[in-house]
């Protein structure tokens, strides 16, 4: 007994802080911004999602947005892709800059839109169709110019799976596993060579092991893109991300109707040793949320 | 009464409720194979009905009854898939005209194929001057099955999955590449069965080909814009006619019409288990 409690008490867990400590790049504030978010609003039917959320998103970055359910960071990731464009009674007021030229501007297609701005979704979502055929059908609707074969084959090894499937590319995707599933999902967003990627709660819904496939894919694809995550796990966003914004649910005291805000967005490593809010260092220490 | 009796009771009655609908389809098969299986010949298959029953067949009558299929299959399924898609993928929901359209959907299922007779004679035969020929008929059954198609493939484009749709856009699709590519693929089994269990229905209809005007007595092949006849009208006049034979020969072209659907039926059910699928 006396063993095992020293041995428990020896591998102390690395606190937020100090994950974030040793992960975070703190100097990417200095590099392009991608996005320029400037009074973003988003309404579903009348209800308030997010409002006021002001911050840049930089290149070649993991940008980290967490926060309580609710609170409206999926929202803001959809705003990025224009895919609140797909739920007929949303509403976006405000800017969203994307290398300037705003995304919401009458003469944008959102089409257009996505080709440059890749998304993975919570819920690996691979469509019933060969490995192959999942990661052709960007840049066959697309209409990409370049050898087919060797575009699947790169994606499929950015996103660490080649290996995994090399020798059944023709075998139904809904076959794999849900990690490599996920990963699937993040070749077929490679290889159509996007600028950003998106990633709402990636692994939500994987195992710890693929979680960490994952978040060590995202270390490395930084290099090339830019990374914009949601999520709700805080050592997640300790581990993988540069920069961290915290959202909160504010309720309005008279109509009881629930809203998304931004309350701090500032350097990973800041955000989980020194927040500046009251509201972001009782979230990061699970005192609430 | 003991709770374990009611039990056994219950059970008991649900089974009475299944043996007195089965027991009639088995009354029913067993008297028509008895009689009708003597005279089921290459006779009945390759001849044209005739006043002498060893010599009389329903040859006109079962092509012009696949000629109908056929024709219906190839109506039908753009109409009903086309609408069902954009009722599905296109129409905005929340409007008035697009809610109404689905009500009146539903309510044309629920039409008696009488009414689609009268529909068909009054605007395909004599407004339109069709006259009473083979394609009228394959347009009547057509409007009478559509409702049924537009429902089917609605089910199966709403079974596909929203993911689907939205990993698609998300790779920079447009929505006609969304439905053609991702939604229309996946929702083709369920599309196909519920075409196939339509035309089986069709096939099986007589009223409203009565009421267009498909005659009785037919001896020649038909033509798509000619007179016709199709099989259930066929086993109608065989019926009619006084000697004893043609009652045997009319239970010859059931055997003949049952195969033709059950062999539809089976086509539905084998497809929709090939393609079965899990999200």
């Amino acid at each position: 007994m006396t063993t095992m409690t020293e041995q428990a008490s020896s591998i102390e867990p690395m606190s937020l802080a100090d994950i974030a400590q040793t992960h975070g790049d703190g100097s990417v504030t200095d590099r392009e911004a991608v996005f320029r978010v400037r009074d973003l609003y988003v309404s579903y039917g009348g209800n308030v999602a997010i409002r006021g959320v002001n911050l840049d998103v930089h290149k070649n970055a993991v940008t980290a947005f967490i926060g309580p359910s609710g609170c409206g960071k999926s929202t803001l990731i959809r705003c990025f892709d224009r895919m609140n464009d797909l739920v007929p009674s949303a509403k976006v007021g405000g800017e969203v800059l994307y290398h300037g030229k705003d995304l919401y501007a009458a003469d944008v297609d959102p089409v257009e839109v996505r080709r440059r701005i890749g998304m993975v979704f919570q819920k690996p979502n691979p469509f019933p169709k060969s490995i192959y055929d999942n990661i052709a059908f960007g840049p066959r609707v697309l209409g990409l110019k370049g050898s087919l074969d060797e575009r699947v084959e790169r994606a499929l090894h950015q996103a660490a799976l080649w290996d995994e499937v090399k020798d059944r590319l023709k075998e139904s995707a809904l076959g794999l596993s849900g990690g490599q599933q996920q990963r699937l999902c993040i070749a077929r967003c490679l290889a159509v060579e996007p600028d950003v990627i998106l990633m709402d709660e990636p692994a939500s819904a994987l195992d710890p092991i693929s979680t960490t496939r994952i978040e060590d894919l995202m270390h490395e694809l930084k290099r090339e893109y830019t990374i914009v995550i949601v999520t709700h796990n805080m050592q997640q966003a300790a581990r993988v991300a540069d920069m961290t914004a915290f959202f909160s649910v504010q309720v309005d005291e008279e109509t009881g109707r629930r809203t998304g805000v931004l309350v701090e967005y500032d350097n990973t490593a800041k955000i989980f040793t020194t927040p500046a809010d009251k509201r972001t260092e009782d979230y990061v220490t699970g005192r609430f949320g | 009464m003991s709770r374990r009796l009611k039990g056994v009771l219950f059970r008991g009655l649900l089974l009475f409720s299944l043996l007195v609908g089965f027991s009639m389809l088995i009354v029913l098969l067993v008297d028509v194979f008895r009689d009708g299986l003597p005279y089921l010949d290459m006779a009945l298959l390759t001849n044209p009905p005739s006043s002498d029953p060893e010599i009389a067949g329903a040859r006109p009558a079962i092509l012009a009854t696949l000629y109908m299929g056929i024709l219906l299959l190839i109506f039908v399924v753009p109409l009903g898939v086309g609408t069902a898609l954009y009722l599905e993928e296109y129409a905005d929901k929340t409007r008035w005209y697009n809610r109404l359209l689905e009500i009146n959907i539903q309510n044309l299922a629920a039409v008696p194929s009488i009414v689609y007779g009268i529909l068909g004679l009054a605007f395909l035969v004599r407004g339109l001057g069709l006259g009473r020929v083979l394609l009228a008929g394959a347009m009547i059954l057509t409007l009478l099955v559509l409702p049924t198609v537009i429902i089917a493939a609605r089910e199966a484009i709403r079974s596909v999955p929203d993911s689907i749709r939205q990993g698609a856009y998300a790779l920079g699709a447009t929505q006609w590449q969304v439905v053609s590519r991702q939604v229309l693929p996946a929702a083709i089994p369920g599309i196909a069965t519920g075409s196939i269990l339509a035309l089986a229905r069709a096939i099986g209809e007589t009223a409203p080909l009565i009421l267009i005007g498909a005659v009785t007595y037919i001896s020649f092949d038909p033509t798509i814009l000619g007179p016709f006849t199709a099989l259930p009208i066929q086993i109608y006049s065989f019926l009619r006619l006084p000697q004893e034979e043609f009652k045997l020969l009319a239970a010859a072209s059931i055997i003949v019409l049952l195969v033709i659907l059950l062999t539809l039926n089976a086509f539905a059910i084998y497809i929709r288990n090939k393609y079965r699928r899990t999200w």
